[in-house]
């Protein structure tokens, strides 16, 4: 069972998150800040993050930035999520090399099939 | 009675002649220490006393000479009180008409006048033939005043020394009165000419007078009371006396005391020594308010021995005796060797002060007018490249001289025989010849040069035909056929009797003549020309005297001594402050000095002009700096001239430099307004960015919940919990719309206020009721004073609890204490009611402070409990719309703002205050 790694601060969405993943049959776990799930995915190596752009501590992009910089962690799908929804934000994940990029809110199915697609089922 | 006085002239204490000469010198020697000690503390600038209104009244009693210390005695004993009309018109002057005088010194001031001559020439529009003439008339008149002081001071050393002197030099008449003259003149080149000052003032010799002033003074006093108490046996005595020698000539002429009281007037006006005491030496305009009483006084005291000498030395000296001399022959004669010797002192003082005081005023007046021009005519070139200041001194001196030669020769000429009031008299009416002239230009915007022209040649015509020529009596200057027959033999041009006025007193007659024809010839070519426009401006400048010192006083202009801040002043005023001051350190520096005001050398000075010049001009600058720095007299013709040159480049560059400040102006305003778009443009972005995220996070829950309910298959406690969610997330979405509406109203401005009068107590209630709704869960202290909040505020008491609200808010929300606590406290201050909101939480970090009160600027999102991030924003501006502020109170324990809002909002005091904010 792949283990899906979620860091995002707004409660309720990383409930709605969590509720369908885990629906679908993924192993997740939950973070409300950028250095804490940062530390997580070293320690956890999950097979998927999703994380959230704007967030307490370090912000999204810089946890990116640090995953990609260590061996471990370079090749690791990441899926990013904002609801600020700009070119700009997307253009500044790409270069940091997010595997896939959705803006908030987004369609409940929408997001089950990006999951199953990055962990190649 | 006949042996007696045989008696009394036998017992007379003649001196040795050389022994006089020694006393005379050595006094001569104390003047010299007394004037080289006032010009050194002068130099020193440490004047204090030497220039004080003592002083200055002293120096004024110059116009008591050797005429009056010898000749008013004579003259009392020939015409009884009449001596007192030439002491009379002063002192009307004095206390009548001192304004005239004060208007005479501030004009003197002003225009930096040197000499009556130069005061005329100056006011007819710096006319040379003016100063010229005066100069003539000064010199004329004053010459024959002149010869009188030689001529008492040769007769008291004749009176004085009896034997004929062992060896060295015999008591020749002749060769006295040119000893006399040449240490006179000595005594006046060397403290008259030593340096040049612009202003023509001559501080040891004015201190020198004063003293003499001092000793003749004393010395008159002290013969009076010997002669009255010694001698007359007491003043009730003195009286009886005095009724029983008087005799028809001392009967009092009402025509000839009118004319010699209006006479001596118009003399101490315009004697050219008076003039220079007066106005050319006068330190401090206040000073003359002194002299107003001082100076009669000064007369009362030196006249008031005059009849009682004259009246007992009539008696007691022989038939023959000169009444002129009694002041020296009465003490004399009754063996006081001590009183007579002081009386001579007092004599001499008399005597040197006046031709020391007369000889410098027509020297500047023959050296200005007459020697000069004449020399920079004969050698132009001397006044562009040499050092015209040796010139001009080597003039001064031989001016001195020739003046002093020409009292030598008149004495000689006249045979030294005259009575001293007669030649007195006659220099007067001369003298008085100017008065016109200066009245009306000080008094008359009309008068002319013209008119002055023509009213004091006439005027000087007429006094010399009249009275001038014949007081050297018949057939010596005029001849006896003119006397009896007139000019050319027309009988209404005899000089006694002009146009068949027979009959009148000779001094009276001429004097009525020369002043009405002088009068109404200076009043006729006035009213028949007109001035050029030099002229006009002088008029104007002397006639408004007292306006123009304002002016002068306005624009920065000083007439003294320039300072060197005067002259930083004016070059900032030129060259602007910083590349003044930058300028001024430089030279300083250049001295070796520290700070911004050099030393003012001429190397500095120099280098001043030439940097002013490239601002307004060569000529400008030049007349600038001498205007300020006293280097030299500034001709009207030169400022006229300057001032066209100087408006033409003023107007040229104050419209490039208007253009050129437009043109940066309107850079400035346009590099202003581009920064501000680009600032709105970039606010816009972030704000509908924030916006975005802020409604997109609630919408975010809703929508993947509402999915997820429709899906079905949930446990009921599964769907109320999720349901529950939906409801909070739209709520919240609510809120921010509701708070994004009212920030939007409240910065356009266009909100309603409802104004009312509420009590800070009743706000506060409402404001903790609706507040408490905020993690009600949490035990939360509220601190109080009531007594302090029963405050009435008239205000929109809904904005300021929902102010209050947002506060109490945001402490129950983010104070992270273990037993939160808020403390509310109320002051009144002024106008304005203070409410501070302190919790005991960690506070604001002080980076944060200056954001809070941006939109959006949420500082932590851990404990958030709904809110949007625009609670303080719109705290900021209700508390603008309010007329108020809300601020962060640094250096508290824990979070603390402060509402500041007056007691009575004036809505429109609001809108101005939210306006100022704004920008």
């Amino acid at each position: 069972m792949a283990h899906v790694l979620l860091i995002e601060d707004e409660a309720n969405i990383a409930e709605a998150l969590r509720f369908i993943l885990a629906r679908d049959g993924w192993q997740v776990s939950v973070y409300a800040d950028g250095a804490a799930g940062l530390a997580a995915v070293t320690a956890l190596q999950p097979d998927l993050l999703i994380l959230d752009l704007m967030l307490p501590n370090l912000s999204g992009l810089e946890v990116l930035v640090a995953l990609r910089a260590a061996a471990a962690t370079q090749d690791l799908p990441v899926l990013m999520l904002t609801a600020k929804g700009q070119e700009r934000d997307r253009a500044a994940a790409e270069a940091a090399g997010v595997s896939a990029f959705m803006t908030k809110p987004f369609d409940n199915a929408e997001i089950r099939a990006r999951v199953r697609a990055l962990l190649g089922g | 009675m006949h042996s007696c006085r045989r008696q009394v002239a036998s017992l007379g204490a003649k001196m040795p002649f050389n022994l006089l000469v020694l006393a005379c010198l050595a006094y001569v020697a104390f003047l010299f220490l007394v004037a080289f000690a006032g010009e050194r503390r002068a130099a020193m600038g440490a004047m204090g006393f030497l220039r004080s209104p003592v002083v200055y009244t002293l120096s004024l009693s110059i116009y008591c000479t050797a005429w009056t210390f010898y000749g008013a005695v004579g003259y009392a004993a020939r015409s009884g009180l009449e001596f007192l009309t030439i002491y009379l018109g002063p002192t009307l002057v004095f206390i009548g008409w001192w304004w005239v005088l004060r208007k005479l010194v501030r004009i003197g001031r002003q225009q930096r006048v040197t000499s009556i001559a130069d005061l005329i020439s100056s006011r007819y529009g710096k006319s040379n033939i003016l100063g010229i003439l005066v100069t003539v008339i000064a010199v004329v008149a004053a010459t024959p005043y002149i010869a009188l002081q030689l001529q008492s001071v040769t007769q008291s050393f004749g009176v004085f020394a009896s034997e004929t002197p062992e060896n060295w030099a015999l008591p020749n008449h002749d060769a006295t009165v040119f000893w006399v003259a040449a240490g006179l003149a000595l005594f006046t080149i060397v403290f008259g000419t030593r340096n040049l000052d612009a202003k023509e003032q001559h501080h040891g010799i004015v201190i020198a007078i004063a003293v003499e002033a001092v000793v003749k003074l004393v010395a008159l006093l002290a013969v009076g009371i010997f002669v009255v108490w010694g001698l007359g046996g007491g003043p009730v005595a003195m009286i009886g006396r005095i009724e029983t020698i008087a005799n028809p000539a001392w009967m009092i002429q009402p025509t000839r005391w009118a004319g010699l009281i209006f006479l001596s007037a118009a003399a101490v006006i315009s004697l050219p020594r008076m003039f220079q005491v007066m106005v050319v030496e006068n330190v401090e305009e206040d000073h003359l308010a002194r002299a107003s009483w001082a100076f009669p006084l000064y007369l009362v005291l030196m006249n008031i021995f005059i009849l009682p000498i004259a009246v007992v030395g009539l008696e007691l000296m022989p038939a023959g005796a000169n009444p002129d001399m009694l002041v020296l022959t009465l003490p004399l004669s009754q063996g006081q060797g001590g009183l007579a010797m002081l009386a001579f002192l007092g004599g001499f003082s008399s005597a040197t002060s006046m031709v020391i005081v007369e000889t410098i005023a027509l020297a500047t007046m023959v050296s200005n007018h007459i020697v000069m021009p004449v020399w920079l005519w004969l050698r132009p070139d001397t006044a562009r490249t040499g050092d015209l200041r040796g010139g001009i001194l080597l003039s001064r001196r031989l001016s001195i001289m020739a003046v002093l030669a020409l009292g030598v020769a008149y004495f000689k000429m006249s045979g030294g025989s005259n009575a001293l009031a007669a030649i007195g008299l006659v220099a007067f009416a001369g003298m008085a010849q100017v008065l016109p002239a200066i009245l009306g230009g000080i008094f008359w915007r009309g008068g002319t040069k013209l008119g002055a022209v023509l009213g004091l040649s006439i005027g000087f015509v007429v006094w010399a035909y009249t009275l001038f020529l014949p007081s050297f009596g018949e057939g010596a200057m005029l001849s006896a056929e003119i006397f009896r027959n007139g000019l050319f033999g027309i009988g209404w041009l005899r000089p006694q009797a002009l146009f068949g006025t027979e009959g009148m007193d000779p001094l009276i007659h001429a004097l009525f003549w020369s002043f009405s024809l002088n009068t109404a010839a200076y009043a006729l070519g006035s009213l028949l020309s007109f001035p050029d426009p030099v002229e006009r401006v002088q008029g104007v400048s002397f006639v408004n005297a007292f306006d123009e010192e304002s002016q002068a006083e306005r624009l920065g202009w000083t007439h003294g001594q320039a300072e060197p801040e005067a002259l930083l002043n004016m070059a900032q005023r030129i060259l602007g402050d910083d590349a003044a001051l930058s300028f001024f350190e430089t030279e300083t520096a250049a001295q070796g000095k520290a700070g911004y005001l050099p030393d003012l050398t001429p190397a500095f000075l120099a280098a001043l002009e030439r940097r002013l010049a490239g601002s307004v001009g060569a000529a400008t600058a030049h007349a600038m700096i001498s205007q300020l720095f006293g280097r030299a007299t500034v001709t009207v013709e030169d400022l006229m001239a300057v001032a066209t040159e100087a408006a033409q480049i003023m107007e040229y560059s104050a419209q490039l430099e208007s253009q050129r400040s437009e043109l940066t102006r309107t850079a400035r305003q346009l590099r202003e307004v581009n920064e501000k778009l680009t600032q709105i443009s970039a606010q816009k972005d972030a704000f509908l960015s924030q916006i975005s995220h802020e409604l997109r996070t609630p919408m975010t829950s809703i929508r993947a919940f509402s999915e997820i309910l429709t899906e079905g298959d949930l446990p009921p406690k599964m769907v109320a919990d999720y349901g529950q969610i939906i409801h909070a997330e739209a709520q919240r979405l609510t809120r921010l719309l509701d708070d994004l509406l009212d920030i939007s109203v409240l910065e356009n401005g266009s909100v309603q206020l409802n104004l009312g009068l509420a009590s800070i107590t009743d706000m506060i209630e409402r404001a903790l009721v609706a507040a408490s709704q905020t993690r009600p869960e949490r035990r939360f202290e509220v601190q109080r004073d009531p007594t302090r909040e029963a405050i009435f505020v008239r205000t929109d008491p809904d904005r300021l609890v929902q102010v209050f609200i947002n506060l109490i808010s945001n402490a129950r929300k983010y104070c992270d204490a273990e037993a939160p606590r808020l403390r509310i406290s109320v002051r009144q201050k002024g106008g304005r009611v203070m409410v501070d909101f302190i919790d005991n939480g960690s506070g604001i970090p002080k980076e944060a402070q200056g954001l809070i009160f941006e939109k959006f600027a949420r500082l932590s999102d851990e404990s958030r409990a709904g809110g949007a991030g625009l609670g303080l924003a719109i705290c900021r501006e209700i508390m603008a719309n309010l007329g108020g502020t809300v601020a962060y109170l640094p250096g508290q324990k824990g979070a603390a703002f402060r509402v500041s809002v007056p007691l009575r909002l004036d809505p429109a005091a609001g809108v101005a205050a939210k306006e100022t904010l704004r920008v």
